[in-house]
């Protein structure tokens, strides 16, 4: 059986479960069975059949793991999407399509070879720096929760942070492929652009106060500038170079030092000042209100979970428990009514996910290959520990979305057309090694 | 390269695999802890989206369920369709404020958190089907045709009946009043404090047949006169010369001004001082017997510890000495005065349900049984899982003591202090009690007592009636209530 055939029955096993996931949700909700919900499951199967047709004619080889796992993220946060709101599911299974879409445009755009991307790294890395500063222009960005995250252009909503990830990834493999042999001697006059691109993170940082993102850019920047040079002290050198600079605007922007402060002591026994409302209130109540609220919903959960559709999120009026539950708490929602064992599982499919990911850089033939696909799959891993690492309290909470999962347009745009790149690199590696 | 990709997977696994463990410690270690977290407002939600057990008392049903969808689940919210019938020992359940009588006290059962097998398979089963969980349903001893006529008997009055099988202990009338609507704590709790009775504060939520502590006053001759048989240094026949009052600590103490007989007795047998509640005679024994003997002889009874019922404990206080609002049990004689003591005043203070037991134990010949009012937990399957069993306390008096004090309370009934409650072919043996609080027109009166047919079987009945804010005695005021509810539970069947 080739590699498409095989996609396509991972897509049907994973057609299945989310039939089954979704069926539940659906049911819960509307309190009867019926095939009526079967319609919604249906027009998203469709879609990712459709994906699948695109990637027989574009990328042939292309590992058959991917598009599923995607697949099945993508179902699991449709399902809990619905779950919580069915206006946003809408809303979001349309974001699904367009991604589709962006993911079979990238496939046909770039079917013969997508290394001419290479050729535009300094027009992806400035755009890279200039969407992320896009939301601190005045009357273009807005403030949601302290963080500039957003842009706003009419009705339109846009978080362009999530575009700027894929840019700089793509920035970052034409820029090492080009200069790793004279990074890996180690000389101080190379480290310049090094330096440049750290003082950008920080500046990102400083502008948006978003340690979330600007964790996850440099991150991914550290990852593939070790898988570029090989050195170690790069990696430890901008590490303390990154905690440093932190560690510096930790006590210039307060927003971060609430962040810390929160995630080290979520619950006070006294009352403590919330800036809020300005009064006193234990800081549970308070600061933390969302973290906390969340930790009870995924212990609510314990190993089963309550079952899909049985959860409880709303208090007995109706209100939200958790605010922005269905962006950066998606996690938590899943967790309460699958229990540890579906949270695992949903971590499981991303290690798995990943995995793939790195397995196409290690069979691709040239660097900006490798590094495209390294960087695709290490900052999918590193966005992935940060916000649920975040829910969790592994980490300060920072409000990033959950790869294929989360509500938001930007989120999966981006995410789909990074798929398509990781597919087309798989292709790529498979023939040419097939070739020889 | 390779290398180092292969490195950085290892690091992305570990990243990843970090967010397991740290769920792990999430959803099970630190689960118990976060759940009892007070502002945990998941667990109180997740309550009501299990279909609470019912409470029924004959077929009736006191608490039921309203089915509402929020947010696309069923939640149940509780209705009370017979309202402030039985408010007080059913109690309310609700989101807004913590849960009262059986419906606090039983909340295991109700909500099939209880780990009893059949409730285990009961509440699996419904998990898989993905169906709402559904509690145990409860059925109570009560006679809700007698409760509705304790109920308006009590009227505007403050103050409670209560009614018990004394050969089982089962209660069949637990009333208080004023009640309030159990349907209003929801959203209207407020509306409560508004509620008007004969008294100030009003004080609806109290249970004031469990939880309602009141003086005695002669009603607790009963339990004196007990003591004084129990202790073999008197006999009903006992003489006394009754002066009119009883000299304590160079102070005369009265006889009440309005018994029925005369207020200067002279030469007076003890069973005919309990049937004319003569004051100065308990005085004497009080003073014999000593406050210590007495005291114990009302601990045997069951004073000194709340009576037992399934409603939650702190609705139910104990009977017995209080100092400055606590329980309070004399070390030194001296710390009592025994003569008061004796005839139920001192600082003692004494619960209707309490009243009701020394009653029912005398009548059925001294042995107590403990009270209960649940009859019955029933599983969604039908399976009874408990089932209300009598089960004896103890036995404060001898046979002989309960038949001597049968007799005399008989005949309070037939020519003393309690004429009001005779009721003819019924075999009554009553107390009265008048307590005075010092302001007139402010007695507490009490009427106790046992009936049943009068065929030499053991009473079916003990009742004990308390009312607050009276300017007459216990016999003109407690006890024609008493044989309302006497004639409600007896003249009919009702439920068994």
């Amino acid at each position: 059986m080739n590699a498409r055939s095989r996609e396509l029955v991972n897509l049907v096993l994973v057609g299945i479960l989310g039939t089954a996931a979704f069926g539940s949700a659906w049911i819960a909700r509307t309190n009867r069975v019926s095939a009526d919900g079967l319609v919604d499951v249906a027009v998203i199967a469709a879609l990712f059949v459709g994906a699948h047709v695109v990637g027989r004619f574009t990328v042939a080889r292309a590992d058959p793991t991917l598009l599923p796992l995607a697949a099945l993220l993508t179902g699991i946060g449709l399902t809990v999407n619905y779950r919580l709101d069915p206006a946003d599911a809408r809303k979001q299974a349309v974001w699904v399509a367009l991604g589709i879409l962006a993911f079979a445009g990238t496939l046909v755009a770039l079917r013969f070879d997508y290394r001419i991307l290479e050729q535009y790294r300094y027009i992806f890395g400035i755009s890279a720096i200039g969407l992320l500063l896009l939301p601190s222009l005045p009357g273009l960005g807005q403030r949601v929760n302290g963080v500039r995250l957003w842009i706003h252009v009419g009705s339109l909503q846009f978080q362009p942070g999530e575009i700027a990830k894929l840019f700089l990834v793509l920035f970052l493999a034409g820029y090492l492929r080009e200069k790793r042999e004279v990074l890996a001697q180690g000389r101080l006059k190379d480290l310049g652009p090094l330096l440049a691109i750290w003082g950008a993170a920080m500046l990102v940082l400083l502008q948006t106060s978003d340690l979330g993102s600007a964790l996850l850019y440099f991150g991914v920047f550290l990852g593939m500038v070790y898988v570029a040079t090989g050195r170690l002290t790069y990696v430890l050198g901008g590490g303390v170079l990154f905690l440093g600079g932190s560690a510096a605007l930790y006590t210039a922007l307060a927003r971060v030092q609430e962040r810390v402060t929160d995630w080290l002591h979520p619950f006070t026994s006294t009352k403590v000042f919330c800036p809020a409302n300005g009064t006193f209130d234990y800081r549970q109540n308070c600061q933390s209100y969302q973290l906390v609220k969340s930790l009870y919903s995924i212990a609510h959960g314990g190993y089963g979970g309550t079952g899909i559709g049985r959860g409880t999120f709303r208090t007995l009026d109706g209100t939200q428990l958790i605010p922005e539950i269905q962006t950066d708490f998606i996690y938590s929602a899943w967790s309460q009514e699958v229990g540890l064992i579906g949270a695992a599982a949903l971590v499981l499919v991303f290690m798995v996910l990943v995995t793939r990911g790195m397995r196409v850089a290690l069979v691709a033939q040239d660097g900006f290959s490798k590094l495209l696909a390294t960087g695709l799959a290490f900052g999918l891993a590193l966005q992935t520990f940060i916000i649920i690492g975040g829910v969790l309290r592994v980490v300060p909470l920072t409000g990033i979305t959950l790869p294929f999962v989360s509500y938001g347009g930007s989120s999966i745009l981006a995410n789909f057309v990074g798929l398509a790149l990781l597919m087309l690199v798989s292709h790529r590696a498979r023939i040419t090694s097939e070739a020889r | 390269m390779n290398r180092q990709i292969l490195r950085l997977s290892g690091i992305a696994m570990i990243l990843l695999a970090t967010l397991i463990v740290a769920s792990t410690y999430w959803q099970t270690w630190a689960r118990a802890d976060l759940a009892a977290k007070q502002d945990n407002a998941i667990q109180r939600v997740a309550q009501f989206s299990i279909r609470r057990g019912a409470i029924t008392a004959g077929g009736r049903l006191l608490a039921g369920n309203k089915r509402k969808f929020v947010d696309g689940r069923a939640l149940y919210f509780r209705r009370y369709p017979l309202g402030r019938l039985t408010a007080h020992v059913v109690g309310y359940s609700t989101a807004s404020r913590a849960r009262t009588g059986l419906e606090k006290s039983l909340n295991d059962y109700l909500t099939a958190s209880n780990e009893s097998l059949s409730t285990l398979v009961d509440r699996s089963l419904d998990q898989l089907r993905g169906r709402p969980i559904r509690g145990n349903d409860v059925r109570l001893t009560l006679n809700l045709h007698a409760q509705q006529v304790a109920l308006g008997a009590l009227g505007t009055k403050c103050g409670a009946v209560v009614a018990l099988d004394p050969r089982n202990g089962a209660v069949r009338v637990l009333a208080s009043a004023p009640s309030f609507d159990p349907n209003l704590a929801e959203n209207r709790f407020s509306a409560f404090s508004r509620i008007k009775a004969d008294c100030t504060p009003a004080a609806p939520l109290i249970d004031r047949a469990t939880a309602g502590l009141y003086p005695p006053g002669s009603s607790f001759k009963v339990v004196t006169a007990a003591a004084a048989l129990e202790s073999k240094k008197f006999t009903p026949d006992s003489v006394f010369h009754d002066p009119g009052y009883c000299v304590e600590y160079g102070k005369q103490v009265h006889n009440f001004a309005d018994q029925s007989g005369p207020e200067v007795f002279g030469t007076i047998r003890l069973h005919d001082a309990l049937v004319h509640s003569v004051n100065s005679v308990f005085c004497n024994i009080g003073k014999t017997l000593g406050a210590f003997a007495i005291l114990r002889e009302a601990e045997r009874f069951g004073f000194y510890s709340p009576p037992p019922l399934e409603t939650p404990v702190d609705e139910r206080r104990a009977s017995g000495l209080y100092q400055s609002g606590k329980l309070f049990f004399p070390r030194r004689e001296s710390q009592v005065d025994p003569g008061r003591l004796a005839f139920g005043q001192e600082r003692l203070l004494v619960t209707p349900l309490q009243m009701a037991m020394v009653a029912g134990t005398i009548g059925v010949g001294g042995v107590e049984m403990q009270p209960y009012v649940v009859s019955r937990i029933v599983s969604p399957g039908g399976k009874t899982i408990l089932k209300g069993t009598p089960s004896r306390i103890g036995k404060p008096v001898s046979r002989d003591t309960a038949t001597a004090l049968q007799d005399m309370m008989i005949d309070v009934v037939r020519r003393g202090t309690g004429t009001a409650v005779a009721i003819s072919g019924l075999r009554i043996g009553g107390k009265t009690g008048t307590a005075e609080t010092g302001v007139t027109g402010r007695n507490t009166t009490w009427f106790i007592c046992f009936a049943g047919p009068d065929d030499g079987s053991p009473p079916h009945l003990a009742v004990a009636v308390v009312l607050e804010g009276q300017t007459l005695t216990g016999g003109a005021t407690a006890a024609p209530i008493a044989r309302q509810v006497i004639e409600s539970l007896l003249s009919q069947p009702g439920n068994p």
